[in-house]
């Protein structure tokens, strides 16, 4: 799930209080005997980018509201386990070839049965070029997805050969198997994810009118939708699953800043929000006391240094990489700018997935070592001199916080390194991201991933996998792609987490981007209400709510 | 009379198609493809790219584009946002939201600061007068989101007087807050315009005629003295209608009203032409008109001014 820009500042100005495991509870819980589950829980909320269809939504605001609406086969619980919901059982011997039975009885809110057919269906729909749906990529894994996204010869116009995917074949009402293109031991995990909800024929026959009204089978759904408002869910009468909602409904307010939403929260008029705003990052666990909550979620913030520098390329190329990441005090910054709060990256993933490790070999390249980097710095220059350019760290201004953390990161650079560092601002996230897709940077940018879903892989493969969808600094290793394979052709998932681990060791020493620290989400709810956590992806657990 | 309403409205076409043109350009100027910002960092399959791209004509030059934008203009069919919905209905539920909201604070400014610009304006000296005029150059100079976030926290937070934010139904009753922030810079200046006009008018001939005549000091103020020292008033009243409407973004943002400074704010993020024109080609519509009721109201004022 992407960050709208919004999004993407509140992110970059979410700041861990507390240490990241102890956090995780916090406050939040206690199930409290007199809650009052005929509340409707009013949380913060943005104008959904897209219409409501699942393959279409790629953004956070969209996203959870959809999550709420619709239920796949598995979901997430806070820790970022997969939870079965529709799926019986998802079988695969190879991890190539799998066997999904879905539970039999299920319904669609409008009392439609779900069938194998309603998720292949809405898998191919999500698939074909033609409908432009933004997740389209995400069943590029499926086996025929080469077919339904072809281009035409003028490389310019989609051209499906394929209506279809042939990887997906319905077995009976129950039953129906996916074949991959080729084997991958994660791909079970990304099942929970928005693109693989399934959708009700007419939604396939209708697409416009289900993207306005969608007819979900998740544990709420969308009553109203009064744009640039507000979005109204109530609970679906029909849903089995374990996200049972204990509250009467749930109401997204629209904001534009999370300033106004946390004013909202102060005067008990907004129950729930997810992202303090810059402003009040200083004061809200004061403000709030025991209504506040930190909380590591699956991000992480690096510095892409792109490969296509050629500053940056060969053995120079490594131990220049290298040196920038000694000469960053990561601690510092946090302490100083995010109020000692984000925790300092240790690998280029995410301490709050499956498998992840703080002591993968080659890590220590990320501790603050000046007089070191300098060594690494000399040593570069010895092979190839440093030509005494400015070397730059670009980022949006729309970002909060960004600004202070690129300039700070490029004085310990100009001091550790005695080169000339600093800022490149752009205006708009956009503007950054049309370089940066064109590869035109001149020099590094700040960049971050939040998981769609919690795996290892989700962290390695579309990054930094050769010509892999967001692999911005172009990097390439044969002996990193052949890593991932291997752990993709794992027969199990912890079996392949061992093996991404090894994979990481290579980027230690090659540093295609240079990680910085671990996201987390901050947030706080009203007197009215209790029961609030936030999930692995840091949007808050909206079913557990209660009124107090 | 109605040939100067004529000709008046027939300086709406070049205005009209010179700004459309300048903002249409403006926005297709932009670095970055609203792609990008639909795809927000994450890989997106080079299929749907050209899909989308040819969908909203982001391939064309810019005058086809542009030209593509009138056509669909003049058939009544804005065509949709990037999210699917269509313009006409964006636009249609925001600028209710900001109309309520600019009447609002332009009464609360024309009430306010009129009453209080000729209470002042008649006790030129007096203790009255020293303390608007202070007063208003207090209000003048603070920003208006020191004020928007200052009233929305007192008010708001502290008293819980009123809501601090914008409900989604945006009611009369919603809107005060903002409109009150909105109003107060505009009223500062309505009250130092009416009272220097005011005390120009009030040694004029005719207002000692007036007095001479034995009229009423009631009749000489509210007829002879007010209604000649309400132009420059209604002049400025004119604009600030036309800017009103536009949407004051930033007290919008503070109090999260769901109108016409909202709606740009985000329309020009994403990079969305068409939205951001079509915004802009209705703004422009409300100004002319604006300015048109005002050049109106001068005759009605002041009946030595004639239109030929």
């Amino acid at each position: 799930m992407r960050f709208s820009r919004i999004s993407k500042a509140l992110g970059v100005a979410t700041v861990v209080a507390l240490a990241m495991t102890a956090c995780s509870g916090g406050s939040t819980g206690t199930t409290n005997t007199s809650a009052d589950t005929t509340k409707v829980i009013t949380a913060f909320g943005g104008e959904p980018q897209n219409p409501l269809l699942p393959a279409n939504t790629n953004e956070v605001y969209g996203g959870r509201v959809m999550d709420l609406i619709f239920s796949g086969l598995l979901s997430y619980d806070a820790s970022g386990k997969t939870v079965n919901e529709m799926a019986d059982s998802i079988d695969s011997t190879d991890s190539q070839n799998y066997t999904i039975k879905i539970k039999s009885g299920e319904k669609f809110s409008d009392g439609s049965p779900i069938t194998a057919k309603n998720f292949v269906d809405a898998w191919n729909f999500g698939a074909l070029s033609t409908n432009a749906q933004l997740n389209s990529y995400f069943f590029e894994s499926i086996e025929g997805y080469k077919d339904v996204s072809a281009m035409a010869a003028d490389g310019k116009t989609a051209a499906p050969t394929a209506q279809t995917m042939s990887g997906l074949k319905v077995v009976d009402d129950t039953t129906f198997t996916v074949k991959l293109a080729q084997a991958e031991s994660d791909w079970k995990l990304r099942l929970g994810y928005t693109a693989f909800f399934p959708l009700t024929e007419a939604a396939i026959a209708d697409p416009k009118a289900a993207g306005e009204k969608p007819t979900g089978n998740g544990p709420y759904t969308l009553k109203t939708w009064n744009h640039n408002a507000e979005l109204d869910l109530v609970p679906n009468p029909n849903y089995t699953g374990p996200r049972k909602p204990k509250n009467a409904g749930v109401t997204f307010k629209v904001y534009t800043t999370a300033d106004a939403a946390y004013q909202d929260l102060l005067a008990d008029n907004l129950d729930v929000l997810d992202g303090i705003p810059a402003s009040s990052i200083k004061s809200f666990q004061k403000d709030l006391g025991d209504r506040s909550i930190v909380k590591a979620y699956a991000g992480n913030a690096t510095l892409t240094i792109p490969s296509y520098l050629p500053a940056f390329q060969g053995e120079a190329g490594q131990l220049r990489r290298q040196a920038i990441s000694k000469s960053i005090d990561r601690n510092l910054i946090i302490d100083k700018i995010f109020n000692n709060t984000k925790k300092v990256a240790k690998d280029f993933t995410s301490p709050v997935i499956e498998g992840y490790s703080d002591s993968v070999s080659g890590a220590d390249v990320l501790t603050y070592d000046a007089s070191a980097a300098k060594k690494l710095w000399d040593q570069a220059n010895a092979i190839t001199p440093w030509d005494n350019s400015t070397f730059t760290i670009a980022y949006n201004v729309d970002g909060a916080g960004n600004k202070e953390y690129v300039d700070a990161a490029t004085n310990q650079i100009k001091n550790a390194l005695g080169i000339q560092a600093e800022g490149k601002p752009y205006a708009t996230f956009k503007e950054l991201r049309n370089d940066v897709n064109k590869k035109q940077l001149t020099g590094a940018s700040r960049a971050g991933w939040q998981a769609d879903y919690p795996s290892l892989y989700n962290f390695l493969g579309p990054l930094y996998g050769t010509g892999a969808g967001s692999n911005d600094g172009n990097y390439s290793n044969p002996a990193f792609d052949a890593k991932l394979k291997e752990g993709l052709n794992a027969k199990s998932t912890d079996e392949g987490n061992k093996i991404f681990n090894e994979a990481q060791q290579i980027l230690f020493k090659d540093l295609p981007v240079i990680p910085l620290w671990y996201q987390a989400q901050t947030g706080g709810w009203s007197n009215n209400v209790t029961g609030v956590d936030f999930g692995w992806n840091g949007v808050p657990l909206y079913y557990n709510i209660s009124g107090k | 009379m109605l040939r100067f309403i004529f000709r008046r409205v027939l300086q709406v076409i070049p205005v009209f198609f010179g700004s459309t043109l300048i903002v249409y350009y403006l926005v297709f100027s932009m670095s970055g493809s609203p792609i990008d910002a639909l795809s927000g960092g994450k890989p997106i399959s080079p299929a749907v790219v050209a899909q989308l791209t040819a969908q909203y004509h982001l391939d064309q030059p810019f005058f086809i584009q542009y030209g593509i934008f009138i056509k669909n203009l003049f058939t009544f069919n804005l065509g949709t946002s990037f999210s699917g919905r269509p313009i006409a209905a964006i636009i249609g539920q925001a600028f209710p939201v900001t109309a309520r909201l600019a009447i609002m604070a332009l009464a609360i400014e024309a009430i306010f600061g009129v009453t209080a610009g000729v209470f002042a304006g008649l006790r030129k000296g007096k203790l009255f007068d020293g303390t608007v005029l202070i007063a208003s150059l207090v209000v003048i100079a603070i920003p208006t989101f020191v004020l928007g976030f200052v009233l929305q926290f007192v008010v708001g937070v502290k008293l819980g007087w009123a809501k601090p934010t914008v409900g989604s139904a945006a009611d009369w009753a919603d809107l005060t807050l903002p409109a009150v922030v909105l109003g107060l810079v505009s009223f500062a200046y309505v009250l130092r315009l009416t009272r220097t006009s005011i005390l120009e008018n009030m040694n004029a001939d005719y207002v000692r005629t007036a007095t001479a005549k034995g009229l009423s000091r009631r009749r000489v103020v509210m007829v002879h003295i007010l209604r000649n020292s309400l132009i420059p008033v209604v002049t400025f009243l004119g604009a600030d209608l036309g800017g009103l409407m536009g949407g004051a973004i930033v007290t919008e943002g503070i109090f999260n009203v769901p109108g016409v400074g909202n709606t740009l704010y985000r329309a020009v993020l994403a990079g969305e032409g068409p939205m951001v024109v079509s915004i802009v080609s209705i703004l422009v519509l409300v100004f002319v008109l604006a300015n048109l009721l005002v050049d109106l109201l001068y005759a009605w004022l002041d009946p030595r001014i004639r239109y030929a």
